[in-house]
């Protein structure tokens, strides 16, 4: 297990090392250095030859991602354009509340997706397992911007039932209040991954179902909810990877619902930065959230090692 | 040859059936699917909309007009109503497909044609070329696509042009990582080693055996990625970093009309209806194809 990990932890360094790469190039995709935009116009060229020395924008590219990289280990992300402050005290409280946000819906649609999923495996090609298929491909194809959007005009325009944007202020209003601002966006992000979710739950735990051994089990006497452990048991693996895939595309979804509903996370964070062209914060926050999609494959492929043991030798032989 | 098929006795049975060819049977088993049917219909008809649009839109999509501003469908003449600048909502619907389309196409044929290269190259060569490709992939595959190719087109700066290009380059890795999945697999098989046996040079295979049957799952999974090109370009559109005003486009449509949502609900959801419609379809059809041609998720 721990060698494992270890062989995982190796594997995933020059990975991290290439997300930093990538991160690091994006500033320099834009026109003009990084510095440039908060140079005024009419400096002398002298000084503004020495601000850029100042910063070592004036060193070749490879000693700046070094220099750059060095800063970022030690929690250095720079300083927001605009704001004025340090990129990592504006990342961390709108990482905390997009979190937030994410933890709700990925609990809420691997609860509700599981369960469909199943369901629809255990009856398959019956009415119940098409209707549940149907809305798996609907869920898939919604865009969560204009879900998000819909959901605001009936809930909010129309019924005014819960508040359309914002997360009030947790630290005054009542527990009740607060989870009515997380409502709508948590199901606006959760049901795309609804859909996901349920139709591969239902191709694995059909195909297990179609399995030898399930018969066996019936044959022997056991109750269908015995039998299920087991189906349950080898179906875990496979879509603990699945839902692992998901957190990721959530917190990309998460861009822009959290734009719908002026939720003030990470997602926020990137439309603000992008529109004030503030790159370092760009960077950041784009860094931040890569690396913890990083920790979360490391973490997935542990936890699935954890519950398949036939998966270390797979593991090691393929890669 | 002739001297010996005339030497043969004439055959006594004539009518054995000519073995029919896998994409026959794909293309049967389509037909019979109501479902696929449908939805190639509806995306036809999208299609066809968005090419004749200068024919079929009944306004110009971006004249605008105070008097007529957000009046809801069927106000004087303006079908589906008009929007926050008072243009004619069904025009910029039928002219919004071209860019909605066209954003959901572009990304996914480059990315298929330069990522299922680079995957074939990788599965079909192996050792460092594979380590090499691969890794490069799996770095790209550690950011969730849909902040990548916002990253990417914020850090660019907007406008089409750098959607497109972020589109494709969140599109190559994961067909890239299923070209050489399948190559792979393909590269395994008796047959290859077979004509390996019998002479075939490298390039030989890789055109008649390895080439023959990995386009077909690839271009399965290229049309699953449609509707997420679709969804993921408006989505930019909708952040202000795709398609750039005064241009009609679903996505841009939706997040202008946004703000009026207290004032024209309903026709702040029809763009939205619109992308939803071509991406279920496309899915549904894109399901249908990888049913008929037995394809494993």
């Amino acid at each position: 297990m721990l060698q494992f990990t270890a062989r995982r932890l190796g594997y995933i360094f020059p990975i991290a090392i290439g997300v930093t790469l990538i991160c690091f190039i994006l500033t320099y995709l834009a026109p003009g250095d990084p510095i440039s935009a908060i140079i005024p116009d009419n400096t002398p060229p002298d000084v503004a030859a020495q601000i850029r020395a100042a910063y070592g924008f004036d060193k070749p590219l490879p000693m700046q991602y070094l220099i750059w990289l060095g800063r970022v280990v030690t929690g250095d992300l720079g300083v927001s354009l605009t704001t004025r402050r340090a990129v990592l005290s504006e990342i961390i409280p709108a990482c905390i509340n997009t979190f937030k946000l994410a933890g709700g819906a990925i609990f809420l649609s691997c609860f509700i997706g599981i369960l469909l999923g199943t369901l629809a495996a255990y009856r398959q090609g019956k009415l119940s397992d098409r209707a549940i298929s149907s809305v798996g491909i609907a869920a898939m194809s919604v865009p969560q911007y204009w879900l998000g959007t819909s959901l605001v005009i009936i809930f909010a325009v129309q019924l005014g039932m819960l508040p359309a944007t914002g997360m009030g202020n947790p630290s005054v209003d009542p527990f009740s209040k607060t989870m009515s601002y997380m409502i709508l966006p948590m199901i606006t992000l959760a049901v795309s991954h609804i859909g996901v979710i349920a139709r591969s739950v239902r191709s694995t735990v059909g195909e297990i179902l179609q399995q030898d051994f399930i018969e066996a089990l019936y044959a022997k006497g056991l109750t269908p909810a015995r039998v299920f452990i087991h189906v349950a048991k080898n179906a875990a693996p496979p879509i603990l990877a699945i839902i692992g895939l998901q957190v990721a595309n959530l917190l990309g979804g998460s861009i822009l619902v959290e734009t719908v509903f002026a939720w003030p996370g990470t997602g926020s964070l990137l439309n603000s930065a992008i529109f004030m062209r503030d790159l370092p914060l760009l960077q950041g926050t784009i860094l931040v959230l890569a690396m913890f999609f990083v920790v979360t494959n490391l973490a997935v492929d542990v936890l699935q090692m954890a519950l398949d043991p036939r998966m270390k030798n797979a593991r090691a032989g393929s890669r | 040859m002739n001297i010996l098929t005339s030497a043969l006795p004439a055959p006594a049975i004539v009518a054995v059936p000519r073995p029919r060819g896998f994409w026959y049977g794909v293309v049967q088993r389509l037909s019979r699917d109501p479902v696929t049917l449908i939805c190639a219909a509806i995306l036809l008809a999208i299609i066809l909309i968005a090419i004749f649009a200068p024919y079929l839109a009944p306004y110009d999509p971006t004249k605008q007009s105070v008097a007529l501003r957000l009046k809801p469908p069927g106000y004087q003449g303006h079908w589906l109503g008009t929007d926050e600048l008072g243009r004619d909502m069904m025009s910029r619907l039928i002219y919004g497909g071209r860019y909605s389309l066209f954003m959901g196409f572009l990304p996914v044929f480059v990315a298929t044609l330069i990522g299922g290269t680079l995957g074939i190259i990788a599965g079909y060569a192996g050792g460092w070329l594979n380590s090499v490709i691969m890794r490069v992939i799996d770095v790209f595959y550690a950011f969730p696509s849909v902040l990548l190719a916002v990253a990417i087109s914020g850090a660019l700066g907007g406008g089409t042009a750098n959607g497109l290009l972020a589109l494709c380059l969140i599109f190559i890795p994961p067909v890239a990582r299923v070209a050489e999945s399948v190559t792979m697999q393909i590269r395994t098989h008796d047959f290859v080693e077979a004509a390996r046996v019998t002479g075939a040079g490298f390039f030989q295979i890789l055109w008649g055996q390895v080439l023959a049957n990995v386009t077909g799952p690839i271009l399965v999974y290229a049309s699953s990625l449609i509707s997420i090109s679709i969804i993921i370009a408006s989505g930019l559109s909708f952040l202000g970093l795709g398609v750039t005003p005064p241009n009609a486009e679903w996505g841009l449509m939706l997040s202008a009309l946004r703000q009026s949502v207290y004032v024209a609900p309903v026709n702040a959801i029809l763009p939205g209806v619109m992308i939803f419609i071509t991406s279920i379809c496309f899915n549904l059809m894109s399901d249908g194809i990888r049913t008929a041609m037995n394809v494993k998720n």
